[in-house]
């Protein structure tokens, strides 16, 4: 599995004008751990969905290549599409509140995802199901099968959703803010299970997140990305060697118990960092 | 238990509704400035018949006398006689509602299986030709008003092309010729096994009942498109797409799945609506229904039949309202 994405443009037709929500992105992901880091609207949700073609109607998107494993997605039919989706690419979301089915059962809902890239019955369906309910450490699967997903913790949630993108088995798993949306102590459970998991089974994964420090601990390497561009890649536990302003600026920003400081630095942007 | 619990504060609301429904009718009927007294006996009677009909009717009574000898007489099912047609308004209720319930159930069906997949397909293709195309069919459904719809089709499909019959629920050769057992002429030429009745019967039924499905369609695939813009925008929409199902699979069992509780409310209204609401249309039509009997019973001060009428009306629209409540209780999981 190889991802390969050369000068990606996504861009917006609006009232004002165009906007340019990614601009010239290139990254090459292997079977590793990828963290993406930035700001809201940086662009790295929409650079992550764009492998999967997951884009809102009205984005315009170009790319000198965009490949999924040899698939060129710019040119993929639809039901070529479908099968890099679910089946060998999967997509965590933010808040299981939203994103997942209100008025299906969370059983439900993972089976539909095991059949549809799996050959077997109702039955095989939800036994696999089950099994992965269990794999993402629940304990009472069979009371979370029934559950809708209002009545669902998010942590639970979110364990919901990994098991229903992990059901078809796939190459790689893109979590995109997996975590944000959920209480500090969950959030370190998700991540345990998420990195167990992707580990065992030899996973590539892209994770997105606003959270420098947690991404370069968890990841293999993070790009930075700020207003639609990448603006630095690290290997992991090369924060400290960071060198462009926005990444060091924003490590300025953390408070830290170690060295406890009378005031926090404050970022300053440069105009210069959009050229 | 939960559940049981939002049926049963449901169902208490009933009497309240209906007292009140029975109170305002009843109320509405006494001060409005007819006399139902000249309506029985005609303005040349001498004036101690009058006095006579009057105090046999209970008019010199004060007004909440007459409310409770009322309420007494509704208890066991006495709506009173109808002046114009001389029978009991029970009767007469008996012999037109059904034949507004037939134009609507047929108009209600139609308007959902037309108006549903058309809301739907806007929705999806939102923003393109053909979304545009629906809107406007829609609109004239929405904003001409069904009067001047009801007299263009006449004018068109039975004046000039002579595709439709007239006017009237039946031909007038066919009057009478199956026994009325359920009243709704279709359900009873079939009963009869007389198929040219049936043939009739149906014949005379498309033409109002498209009127009023137009009309009621316009409104379903209004509320559906609207319904549908918002759950497609929802993040299970994402996720249902990103674990690779088909686009049909995302439309129909996700996004319509997440609306059809609300469709069916929707639905329900509007069927409650068509029922009341079929007054204009009965009357360019000259469908013997309900909303033809109100009318008429209205302009002969005959206030018995409108009393009883109204009430019957209201008691409908307040079943749908409670049938639309009790569905979305029962099939809605998120509401308990």
């Amino acid at each position: 599995m190889h991802v390969d994405i050369q000068n990606l443009c996504i861009a917006f037709p609006g009232a004002t004008g165009i906007s340019h929500a990614v601009r010239n992105v290139s990254l090459s992901i292997g079977n590793e751990k990828l963290g993406i880091v930035g700001e809201s609207g940086s662009g790295k949700s929409l650079t992550a969905r764009s492998i999967l073609r997951l884009l809102p109607r009205s984005a315009r998107l170009s790319a000198d290549r965009l490949a999924f494993d040899g698939i060129d997605v710019l040119k993929a039919s639809e039901s070529a599409m479908r099968g890099i989706r679910g089946k060998r690419a999967g997509l965590i979301l933010q808040d299981p509140k939203y994103s997942l089915n209100p008025v299906m059962t969370a059983g439900a809902q993972i089976a539909e995802a095991w059949r549809m890239h799996r050959k077997g019955g109702a039955r095989e369906a939800r036994d696999g199901a089950m099994d992965l309910l269990d794999q993402v450490r629940i304990n009472d699967p069979a009371r979370v099968f029934a559950a809708y997903p209002h009545e669902l913790s998010g942590g639970m949630g979110q364990r919901v959703m990994i098991a229903m993108m992990l059901a078809p088995d796939p190459e790689l798993l893109i979590a995109d803010e997996p975590t944000s949306a959920l209480d500090a102590t969950v959030q370190a459970e998700i991540l345990r299970l998420l990195d167990d998991l992707v580990s065992r089974r030899g996973m590539a994964l892209i994770l997105i997140s606003h959270d420098l420090p947690l991404v370069s601990h968890f990841c293999d390497r993070v790009a930075v990305m700020y207003a639609g561009r990448i603006v630095e890649q690290l290997g992991a536990g090369e924060l400290a060697r960071a060198r462009h302003p926005y990444t060091t600026g924003l490590l300025e920003c953390l408070p830290a118990l170690s060295h406890p400081r009378p005031r926090l630095a404050v970022m300053k942007r440069d105009p210069e960092w959009l050229k | 238990m939960k559940r049981l619990k939002a049926l049963a504060a449901t169902a208490a609301s009933v009497p309240i509704t209906l007292f009140g429904l029975v109170l305002v009718t009843f109320l509405i009927g006494r001060v409005m400035p007819i006399d139902p007294v000249l309506a029985i006996v005609g303005d040349r009677a001498p004036a101690d018949v009058v006095a006579a009909v009057r105090l046999e009717l209970g008019l010199d009574e004060p007004l909440y006398v007459q409310f409770w000898i009322y309420l007494g007489k509704l208890a066991i099912g006495d709506l009173g006689r109808s002046v114009m047609t001389s029978h009991t308004v029970w009767e007469d209720i008996k012999r037109f509602f059904p034949a507004t319930m037939e134009l609507a159930t047929v108009a209600i069906l139609f308007a959902s299986c037309i108006g549903v997949p058309l809301g739907v397909l806007a929705a999806v293709r939102q923003g393109t030709k053909v979304d545009h195309t629906i809107r406007v069919v829609c609109l004239a459904g929405h904003s001409l008003p069904i009067f001047v719809l009801a007299l263009l089709s006449l004018l068109v499909f039975y004046a000039t092309l002579h595709w439709a019959p007239g006017p009237g629920r039946q031909d007038i050769m066919f009057d009478e010729q199956v026994p009325a057992v359920t009243n709704f002429l279709t359900v009873d030429a079939l009963l009869a096994r007389d198929w040219d009745v049936l043939r009739d019967a149906v014949a005379h039924l498309i033409q109002p009942a498209a009127v009023l499905a137009y009309f009621a369609m316009a409104f379903i695939a209004r509320m559906t498109r609207a319904f549908m813009l918002d759950a497609l925008a929802g993040e299970y929409v994402i996720t249902a797409r990103a674990k690779g199902l088909s686009a049909a699979r995302v439309i129909w069992k996700h996004a319509f799945g997440n609306i059809a509780v609300r469709l069916i409310t929707i639905m329900a209204l509007t069927y409650a609506g068509l029922l009341e609401g079929a007054v204009v249309t009965e009357t360019v039509f000259s469908w013997p229904g309900l909303g033809q009997y109100l009318t008429v019973s209205l302009l002969n001060a005959d206030m018995n039949a409108v009393l009883g009428a109204t009430l019957v009306v209201g008691v409908t629209y307040l079943a749908f309202n409670m049938l639309a409540d009790l569905l979305y209780k029962l099939l809605d999981p998120r509401v308990s």
